[in-house]
């Protein structure tokens, strides 16, 4: 019976340490086959025992002198950081994946984690020169690469060059199994194929996989801790991926110890709130580092993931510019002391129908005629809608939008979070080289399903276009409801904005008329006064309201009392002419009354001067007649001369 | 009828290795009426054969010929690995 038995007898009694216990054990096993599989149950704790111990000096006999010292000597030095090439999430971990150290992956069904793996894996190939080992459980290698494939990521490639490789760990699936195994085989090789590619990262896709075929709880502790003091030992950078239910100790086994055991944690989590697809990331724990512990959203976009993730301390800062931009409203811009800041975010609020939409139109066809690359981005209306109805307003969008200058985009029927929006726009705005961005109404963000996130996304929004120092208006459709006073948009935004520009209705006497107020205007010597905003088949234009009584004048009103105000001046002008011809007249009579009083003086002087000879000659006359008298009466003339 | 060809794929001298070497052993002798060929391949010494055999997991015992057949495990149950290789009608 023994012929064919290649077995030596020296490794039959070769059993080490547990070789008495297991002597026994093995010699019943084999006269009674159920009891031998409980054998292997009930020896599962004692094996990892021994396993745990043994398993630092016994990894890999390629390295065997080097996992000695290096297992538990690894602690000593600072960690180092691998860059996963994941925007937003070398930002939130202060640089990556801790290097030579284990990171455990979870997720739910399609929350990422091959993607985010993978893309781990590719960032280390192309940029770090890391090579990398990707070890798939779940998925066929070829149908990955075809994935992948979609993110513009030539796994292929990476192959041929040896900085990737794909090992395929599918069990089969009339995979028969008898009794205990464990993954030493599996490490081994992928030990030989680190070393012929001089891997550093290394990812186990899907391990629950592989972990849910052993028999019970223990030995799946035991291959863990193997995995874990593996990768350690060679000090690779270990992703391991595991299958995740809702988060919560008891719900996420089978990698459940894998949790405490690893130096570094992420949680993927993907749900679905009224009906929009929400995706989120957090970093659970990050052993000897700090890193953001908030749960922040990210999507899968057309490169990979991309985590939203709020400026962190130490970014440059944008370069801040001066310039100023039309509003496109020549008489806005006076009242904004010469425009918009170039770079600057710009938010109009209003009821529907307040002319947001022409505003916003004004100001895209001023950039355009500037020669400015601009984006318009409208979630009401078709683009081709809101051209031909900004054209009855005198804006002219087409010819821009023929020349490639202006593009817009007709967003009613993008569907997805918030946080894809803002992707999406982000990146056809990069696309488009766009200077100056419309997104017209931004409160769409804000739409059911994303009231948690719509904050925080036009938060990004704005700090984004800041960076790229594109100037952003936004519109923003105030709720009719909702209290005017409070003055607050549903997004909050209006505290980021740097110029605010609020449009409302004043319903009197019949009419329904659009006023314009800036709110506030950063940085600018801004006019506090309201104006009226006419749109005309000529453009958009600003007029003066009147003031009457404590009570504003618009619409029919003002032109009445412009129009009474212009027939009150002819009125006065007349009166005014009229009492000149009266002053005239009087002015006529009194000359010609003070001729007449001058020639009566002019008579009264002669008569008195004729007067004045006539006594002289009369008393001349009486003296000589006098002395003639006394002459003839002989007497003494001279001595009696009377005066 | 040719002596079935059996490869059994071990790491080293851990427990499970072992103990499927023994196994193997036990279930020869008494469970398999004919000649067996074996031949152990020890994936610590020879890692690359993992991965061109396609064999990760250890231990695993495959029966060459087309198809091989496999039973991966410390083949604790000789009900299971006897009928899974086929090897009930061995020498029969």
């Amino acid at each position: 019976m023994q012929s064919g038995n290649n077995v030596p007898p020296a490794h039959r009694d070769n059993y080490g340490a547990a070789g008495l216990l297991f002597r026994v054990l093995f010699r019943r096993s084999t006269d009674a086959v159920p009891r031998a599989t409980a054998h292997d149950a009930c020896t599962g704790i004692f094996d990892f025992r021994i396993d745990a111990v043994s398993t630092a000096a016994r990894t890999s006999p390629t390295s065997k002198d080097h996992v000695r010292k290096s297992a538990r000597s690894a602690g000593s030095a600072p960690i180092g950081k691998a860059p996963t090439g994941v925007v937003g999430f070398d930002d939130i971990c202060g640089g990556g994946l801790p290097t030579g150290r284990t990171t455990l992956l979870t997720g739910g069904p399609g929350s990422g984690k091959t993607i985010f793996a993978m893309q781990f894996l590719v960032h280390g190939a192309s940029r770090c020169k890391e090579p990398g080992i990707f070890v798939a459980f779940e998925e066929s290698p070829h149908r990955i690469v075809a994935n992948c494939a979609s993110f513009g990521w030539d796994l292929e490639n990476l192959q041929k060059k040896k900085a990737l490789f794909l090992l395929s760990a599918l069990p089969s699936p009339d995979l028969i199994q008898s009794g205990n195994f464990d993954l030493e085989g599996l490490l081994a090789a992928v030990g030989a194929k680190a070393h012929e590619i001089g891997a550093r990262r290394i990812v186990f896709d899907a391990l629950d996989i592989s972990l849910a075929l052993l028999p019970d709880e223990s030995s799946r502790r035991r291959e863990m801790y193997r995995l874990n003091e593996w990768l350690l030992a060679n000090r690779f950078t270990g992703l391991v991926t595991a299958k995740a239910g809702d988060v919560g100790l008891d719900s996420i086994s089978p990698a459940g110890h894998m949790h405490f055991m690893v130096d570094c944690a992420v949680c993927l989590n993907h749900r679905v709130d009224h009906g929009v697809s929400q995706r989120s990331l957090r970093v659970q724990k990050f052993r000897g580092s700090n890193f953001n512990e908030d749960e922040l959203p990210f999507v899968i976009g057309s490169r990979g993931f991309d985590v939203a993730v709020a400026r962190t301390l130490g970014r440059v800062e944008p370069t801040v510019s001066s310039a100023r931009v039309s509003s496109g409203v020549e008489r806005l811009d006076t009242m904004l002391g010469g425009g918009y800041y170039r770079g600057a975010s710009v938010l109009i609020t209003g009821f529907p129908g307040t002319a947001k939409t022409t505003l916003s139109g004004a100001f895209a066809e001023a950039a355009c005629r500037r020669g400015e690359r601009t984006m318009f981005v409208s979630f009401d209306s078709d683009g081709a809608e809101v051209i031909r109805n900004l054209e009855s307003v005198g804006i002219r969008l087409e010819p821009y939008r023929k020349s490639g200058c202006l593009q817009m985009i007709s967003a009613r029927t993008m569907t997805g979070s918030a946080e894809t929006l803002l992707v999406r726009i982000k990146t056809l705005a990069r696309e488009h080289k766009a200077r100056c961005l419309v997104i017209d109404p931004i409160s769409t963000f804000a739409k059911v399903g994303n009231e948690r996130t719509a904050h925080g996304v036009a938060e990004r929004l704005i700090d984004w276009s800041k960076a790229d120092g594109v100037t952003l208006m936004c519109t923003s459709l105030l709720d009719e409801m909702s209290n005017q006073a409070q003055g607050g948009t549903p997004l909050q935004i209006s505290t980021l904005a740097d110029t605010w520009i609020h449009l409302n209705y004043l319903v009197q006497a019949g009419e329904r008329n659009r006023g314009m107020s800036i709110i506030k205007s950063r940085g600018t010597a801004h006019s506090n006064q309201v104006r009226e905003l006419i749109l005309s088949r000529d453009g958009v234009t600003l007029a003066d309201i009147y003031t009457a009584g404590g009570e504003v004048l618009m619409g029919t009103m003002r032109w009445e009392k412009e129009s009474s105000e212009r027939i009150a001046a002819e009125v006065a002008e007349v009166a005014g002419k009229l009492k000149r011809v009266q002053l005239d007249a009087e002015e006529a009579v009194l000359e010609v009354r003070a001729r007449s009083l001058q020639t009566e003086l002019v008579a009264k002087q002669t008569e008195k001067a004729l007067l004045a000879r006539t006594t002289q000659s009369h008393d001349a006359e009486v003296k000589r007649g006098r002395i003639r008298m006394r002459e003839l009466r002989g007497g003494d003339t001279g001595a009696t001369e009377p005066k | 009828m040719n002596a079935p060809k059996l490869r059994l794929y071990v790491a080293g001298d851990t427990q499970n290795s072992l103990r499927a070497r023994a196994n193997l052993a036990t279930l020869c002798r008494d469970c398999v009426a004919g000649p067996c060929e074996i031949e152990v391949v020890d994936i610590l010494k020879e890692p690359m054969r993992a991965l061109t055999d396609g064999v990760l997991m250890t231990p695993t015992l495959v029966r060459l010929g087309s198809p091989a057949r496999r039973v991966v495990g410390t083949l604790s149950s000789f009900d299971v690995v006897v009928h899974a290789l086929g090897l009930d009608d061995v020498g029969e």
